[in-house]
């Protein structure tokens, strides 16, 4: 693996988001908006019930963190349509670049993105409704990480998905994120769901990462078996995306799909 | 650049099916250091799909390519370090400026002294006044000429051109002839060059390969292949050669 072409891909992304401001405020908009939203929704939720219970830590900073996911996954996805959108496979991999490389450079341009949009999540989550990852204590770390990995191998097997089937299954690609957060257990523990989707949630790491992060406000402790499994699991998902994001261009390679992506747009 | 007297390019018994469709039929060239080597054919003979393949985004169905003796299938990216191309139907992306694309290849390309190669390669293709205009802005001459700037970048010891003066006017056709006749005489550099222009394919090419439905049927020097066919210009004999052509319906494998 050669950094330099690594670093050409993050670069790439770097120039396009610096020179567009429709690149540059999703990253934060969307989330700003969600923030605010279920910000209102918790502190109006804390004033009616008489319980005392704090709504913020459980579900403002479930949307946070759930949001954190997304942008994991769609800096990955992002990272690759601007080689769809700009019709540039045909160049790209024209080039002495591996394939392992063009995956690494996606997965560091997801990284970046994403770490600059949680940073705005938690500083805009904190000043205007008082949330602090503080009270999560220490288990915020592994359920960082294990969202984090969920977002990579979301974000490449979404890319897969589109290298197949064509630009117009982007569409299919967007929506995953709200497909999978009734599994997860953003909101609400994995016992409140029927057992066919908790069956569901027990191979999805995030749930484990929010039920988590439920005990641990809830002063619980978090069984570590239980989330090093689900790093373990989520790790093992990013490499079985990879692998089958590099068997999808072995494909398009084979059956002339890559070439085909630009040479059609011409016609 | 080497000054090596075996091929850059060696394709041995290259094949491709699509399908029950034959684009590729068994056909073996090499291209030699400082050569400049014409692919000609109709639209639809093979050329784009021969080149597809040397450039490894297509894979042969059998066949070998070798590109400096690195062979396409097993070293790719040796292969590739050595290789570049410019195609009328893959300009850069037009989201990013000149200067933005060229540097992006250039990393992918892991050119060394990149900025100084940058500068150089802007002037030679007469593009600095473009440096920080997004390609998607420019003319489609102007973008040819950034792809063609691209495509010098690592100083390829191969050079693949798809039709690279189609979109262009004469004046800047010439000139982009001269800098590839250049590039081959003087760094030695090995070109394979498509081009519907018999003008220019006969005032370029050393040596030129007919392909009619996916095979060569004539390979010589321009003015010898003319002679031997008792014709007085190229495209006399190229269109001699296309109305010999069956219809893609018969391109069938056996």
């Amino acid at each position: 693996m050669k950094l330099r072409r690594i670093a050409a891909l993050i670069l790439r992304q770097f120039y396009l988001l610096r020179g567009s401001p429709s690149r540059l405020l999703p990253l934060f908009t969307w989330v700003a908006i969600d923030i605010v939203l279920w910000g209102f929704i918790t502190r109006y939720l804390n004033a009616i019930t008489a319980t005392g219970m704090n709504f913020v830590p459980s579900l403002l900073g479930a949307v946070l963190l759930w949001d954190f996911l997304a942008r994991v996954m769609q800096g990955v996805t992002m990272a690759f349509f601007e080689d769809v959108w700009s019709r540039n496979f045909l160049n790209i991999f024209a080039t002495p670049m591996l394939f392992s490389e063009y995956i690494a450079g996606l997965v560091l341009t997801g990284i970046t993105t994403s770490f600059f949009g949680l940073v705005v999540m938690a500083a805009l989550a904190s000043s205007a409704f008082g949330l602090s990852f503080l009270v999560y204590g220490e288990s915020i770390l592994p359920c960082l990480l294990i969202l984090f990995l969920s977002g990579i191998a979301l974000g490449l097997f979404g890319s897969a998905i589109v290298l197949r089937l064509g630009p117009a299954a982007e569409w299919l690609i967007w929506p995953i994120p709200a497909i999978l957060s009734p599994f997860a257990g953003v909101f609400y523990p994995l016992s409140t769901l029927p057992a066919w989707m908790r069956a569901i949630s027990y191979v999805l790491p995030p749930s484990y990462a929010f039920e988590a992060l439920r005990g641990a406000v809830a002063g619980v402790a978090p069984p570590p078996l239980a989330l090093l499994g689900a790093i373990a699991l989520a790790a093992s998902y990013v490499f079985i995306a990879g692998v089958v994001f590099r068997q999808v261009y072995r494909y398009t390679v084979r059956s002339g799909l890559i070439a085909r992506y630009s040479a059609e747009t011409v016609s | 650049m080497s000054s090596s007297t075996e091929p850059v390019l060696v394709v041995e018994r290259l094949r491709r099916e699509f399908g029950r469709t034959l684009a590729v039929d068994d056909i073996s060239f090499s291209v030699m250091p400082g050569e400049i080597l014409g692919l000609l054919g109709l639209n639809g003979a093979g050329k784009t799909t021969t080149i597809n393949m040397v450039l490894g985004v297509l894979e042969p169905t059998s066949g070998t390519i070798l590109i400096e003796g690195c062979n396409i299938a097993s070293q790719r990216s040796r292969a590739l370090e050595r290789t570049n191309f410019s195609a009328v139907y893959a300009p850069l992306p037009g989201n990013l400026t000149v200067e933005q694309n060229l540097r992006i290849f250039g990393m992918l390309y892991d050119v060394s002294a990149l900025s100084e190669r940058i500068e150089a390669l802007l002037a030679d293709f007469d593009l600095l006044r473009f440096r920080r205009t997004k390609c998607g802005l420019l003319s489609s001459g102007e973008q040819t000429r950034v792809s063609l700037a691209k495509a010098m970048l690592n100083r390829p010891h191969l050079l693949l051109l798809d039709e690279p003066t189609a979109s262009i006017d004469p004046s800047t056709a010439d000139i982009i002839r001269h800098k590839i006749r250049r590039y081959a005489d003087e760094d030695r550099g090995g070109v394979l060059w498509t081009s519907h222009n018999m003008y220019e394919v006969e005032a370029v090419c050393d040596r030129l390969l007919i392909l009619s439905n996916g095979k060569i049927v004539i390979e010589g020097e321009p003015q010898a292949i003319i002679r031997e066919h008792g014709k007085r210009t190229l495209e006399e004999l190229f269109i001699e050669v296309a109305r010999e052509q069956p219809a893609p319906a018969d391109r069938t494998t056996a």
